[in-house]
């Protein structure tokens, strides 16, 4: 078929395309265009790692520069995914290795990453610039080590939070005098001490660096010296911000901080001595974020500090800041887009701060711009609820936790059912929703019948029968993870919905009630789906078929069966019922 | 001396399917067994999904005994600092649990297939500790059997002894020092075949002693 366009022209045209999405449907329009979209894409993002594989991904988009793979599902953050679960990356940075040698970006989530993994990757990529691991793990400090020796090009290291076997410190000396490339680096989640000399002969080398989040052993009498020789950072995270109170150590470090002109976001601050946060007054008016998640100041100075940051879009803060302290936020910054609280005594039986439902309230009335929202608490109210879906209909991400599970309304003693309604109701972006606290299946019918955008959503401890799961699978259009832990939820709505999960990226249900053989029946009817039985009281096919499952994770896959099962997870083949892995 | 429980005590029946007895519950942290709040009861999921579980099922089931789970749960619960938790919830990663120092260790079992992780700073004793592994590996009991109270499990009846690895690399049994030093030194658990077991320490003495000291101090609760 003729076309107009030349393909060098299209290809140019494309360069301007650049979400994945749009990307996807450029790809389907015709066969022309799906070649040059292939040829010239350069950035691959992977959800499921086990949704493709590394040959399938290099098959078709051969010239990628940038690979972001994401590994197991999201409550292996709260330990609910046993050891040995998968998300495996070696495999992908073989592939990786010996096709795309021009590879510069390598972003992971949740994945096990070997130091062989890291080793490889620091011999196989010349141009090698970003190695960005987030909540990863399986992998020490000498596999750091190579990465700092042999990525000559290295812009951007982060680990963010990721859980790092440290050898020892002596990895960060590994970074060559000749390295100068550094914009970004984050080993806040890294225990042992880094070598300070060696540190602050890196910042003192590397111009262009923009993000600096250092790790709690470097103190705080060490700061100033560090700012000053980077006062170009756009983003700081402290170490242990604690010493002896002494004045020229404040007076050097409020100095220092004055200094750095285009600091917009603050992280860090361990074991603070509130002596020392006026040392970064200066920087508030200009901050949009701020991370005070580990920092356990109190109310006045907290929210003292809060309301001076008139700028500040990103407040991450434990409940330490209060009901007072969210409405002296709510009364100062009103360019605030997102608030995260969370617990400062996440399992004490009784509540130690003075924040409740109406801290979130106070900030709803008063932030025009919030869109995002995580909040932990002990209390919650449907007229709560109400008023903040009423306040703020703009809301896209919202997640609410109850520290105690099934807790109703505490002023009525009724299910939560209405609050969240109105939530998915009026806000009719929200994208991202977590539920906690007493809920019916009425809940799951409102959310079936208003939550058209929604595309995650986190359920526990909710619900009364199958018709709860029902109504979310038949009604959410958008929906891509679902998942859901200890609720009445089994194979009716399961079965009957089988369809919906090749929609889907995955599906988590753990202490719940589907049966092994609703199992085996979607596994052998959906051949594009795994099913994965995750089971430690061994072989399913030992129990009844009516016997439940612990743990079931359903995703789709054009990658087939996965090969790196450990031996309690049985997979559903379409064949025979099960096989070994 | 309260009469030992014997294994065939913990065995159970199930004929036919009984949807009231397969009903999720479960119960709220700190509550006992025999409370209910609305139809919810239950004190894990795990021991609610064993009811499911055959006869032939190769875990045994703990808590049979009503006396004995709420022993064991009013021990966790008087702990101001371990509250009888839920798996996984609330929803905190670990790296945020940052008040106190988050003590992670992996534990292993001989002969299971899985690693579980424990977090030491959550306990005050031994005794909790040991608790919250039989727990966490429900194919273990405390099992009070001729007046000797090790980790057992019922299937095939080998005894089970904790042991740990220190910061020098060295496996020791668990509760040879005072508890603080333990949480501050062991880098991992094993819970290891009691026959393997002995070597540890620099002699039999050593051995017998310690393990003496372990269960008297881990199980040294009201009589069952």
């Amino acid at each position: 078929m003729a076309y107009s366009f030349p393909e060098e022209v299209l290809e140019h045209v494309f360069t301007f395309v650049t979400s994945d999405k749009d990307r996807n449907s450029v790809s389907l329009v015709c066969k022309s265009w799906y070649e040059i979209e292939r040829g010239s894409r350069r950035r691959v993002f992977i959800g499921n790692c086990y949704a493709v594989s590394p040959a399938i991904m290099i098959r078709r988009f051969p010239e990628v520069r940038s690979v972001e793979i994401k590994g197991k599902p999201h409550f292996a953050d709260y330990n609910l995914v046993p050891e040995g679960w998968g998300g495996y990356v070696y495999p992908w940075i073989v592939a990786m290795a010996r096709d795309y040698p021009l590879l510069e970006e390598i972003r992971l989530k949740r994945m096990v990453v070997s130091d062989d993994a890291l080793e490889l990757i620091s011999r196989s990529f010349k141009n090698f610039k970003v190695l960005a691991m987030s909540s990863c793990e399986g992998f020490s400090t000498d596999g750091l080590a190579a990465i700092a020796s042999n990525c000559k090009n290295l812009r951007e290291l982060d680990l963010q939070e990721c859980d790092v076997d440290d050898q020892s410190g002596h990895w960060f000396c590994h970074f060559p005098d000749t390295f100068t490339s550094l914009v970004s680096l984050n080993i806040a989640c890294i225990e042992s001490d880094v070598s300070l000399p060696a540190l602050e002969r890196l910042v003192a080398r590397c111009p262009n660096l923009r993000s600096l989040r250092l790790n709690r052993a470097v103190p705080l009498e060490k700061l100033p010296y560090l700012l000053c020789r980077a006062p170009q950072l756009v983003e700081f995270g402290t170490g242990a911000y604690s010493a002896e109170l002494r004045t020229d150590v404040f007076v050097n470090l409020a100095s220092a901080f004055s200094g750095c002109k285009y600091l917009k976001g603050l992280s860090g601050f361990w074991d603070v001595v509130p002596a020392y946060i006026p040392a970064v007054y200066s920087l508030c008016s200009g901050l949009t974020c701020l991370n005070l998640s580990y920092a356990t100041i109190q109310t006045p100075e907290l929210a003292k500090l809060v309301s001076l940051c008139h700028n500040l879009q990103r407040l991450w803060v434990l409940d330490y800041i209060e009901d007072t302290g969210l409405e002296a936020l709510a009364a100062s910054c009103k360019d605030l887009r997102e608030l995260r609280v969370f617990p400062s005594d996440p399992f004490g039986a009784e509540p130690n701060v003075a924040l409740t439902e109406q801290g979130l309230v106070s900030v709803s009335e008063g932030c025009p711009k919030l869109e995002s929202v995580l909040y932990f608490c002990r209390q919650m109210s449907n007229a709560a609820l109400i008023a903040i879906a009423s306040n703020r209909p703009n809301l896209t991400r919202f997640r609410l936790c109850i520290l105690e599970p099934r807790v109703p309304d505490y002023l009525t003693l009724e299910p939560l059912d209405e609050g969240f309604g109105a939530i998915v109701e009026r806000c009719k972006n929200l994208h991202r929703l977590s539920l906690s606290g007493l809920l019916t299946d009425r809940v799951f019918q409102y959310i079936g019948t208003h939550g058209k955008k929604i595309e995650m959503l986190s359920i526990a401890f909710a619900g009364d029968s199958d018709l709860g799961l029902h109504h979310v699978l038949s009604g959410c259009e958008s929906l891509k993870k679902l998942e859901i832990r200890d609720c009445p939820f089994g194979d009716k709505a399961l079965l009957a919905n089988a369809a919906k999960l090749e929609t889907m990226r995955s599906l988590w249900m753990s202490s719940c009630q589907v049966s092994y053989g609703a199992c085996k029946l979607l596994g052998q009817k959906m051949p594009r789906l795994n099913v994965e039985v995750i089971d430690e009281r061994g072989p399913p096919d030992s129990r009844p078929e009516s016997c439940f499952v612990e743990k079931l994770y359903i995703y789709r896959t054009v990658a087939g069966r996965r090969m790196d099962m450990p031996n309690f997870i049985w997979k559903i083949d379409k064949d025979t019922g099960f096989r070994l892995s | 001396m309260a009469p030992a429980m014997s294994v065939s005590s913990l065995g159970y029946e199930v004929t036919s399917p009984n949807y009231k007895e397969t009903e999720l519950t479960l119960r709220l942290p700190g509550e006992s067994r025999t409370q209910k709040s609305g139809t919810k009861r239950g004190f894990s999921e795990r021991v609610e999904t064993e009811l499911n579980s055959s006869v032939g099922d190769s875990r045994g089931m703990i808590f049979e005994d009503d006396q004995l789970a709420n022993e064991v749960i009013s021990a966790a619960a008087k702990s101001p600092k371990s509250k009888a938790e839920v798996v996984g919830w609330p929803p905190v990663k670990s790296t945020r649990k940052l008040n106190k120092a988050c003590k992670y260790v992996k534990v292993a079992v001989d002969g299971a297939p899985y690693l579980r992780k424990v977090d030491l700073e959550m306990y005050n004793s031994y005794q909790q500790l040991l608790t919250a592994l039989q727990e966490m590996f429900s194919c273990f009991t405390i099992c009070n059997y001729l007046n000797e109270r090790k980790l057992m499990d019922p299937v095939n009846g080998s005894e089970y002894v904790p042991t740990y690895e220190d910061k020098d690399g060295d496996w020791m049994l668990v509760g040879d020092v005072p508890w603080e030093m333990f949480v501050e030194s062991s880098k991992r658990l094993r819970l290891m075949k009691s026959s393997e077991a002995i070597g540890l320490g620099s002699s039999e003495d050593t051995f017998k002693n310690a393990q003496a000291k372990v269960v008297e101090e881990a199980f040294n609760y009201s009589a069952q």
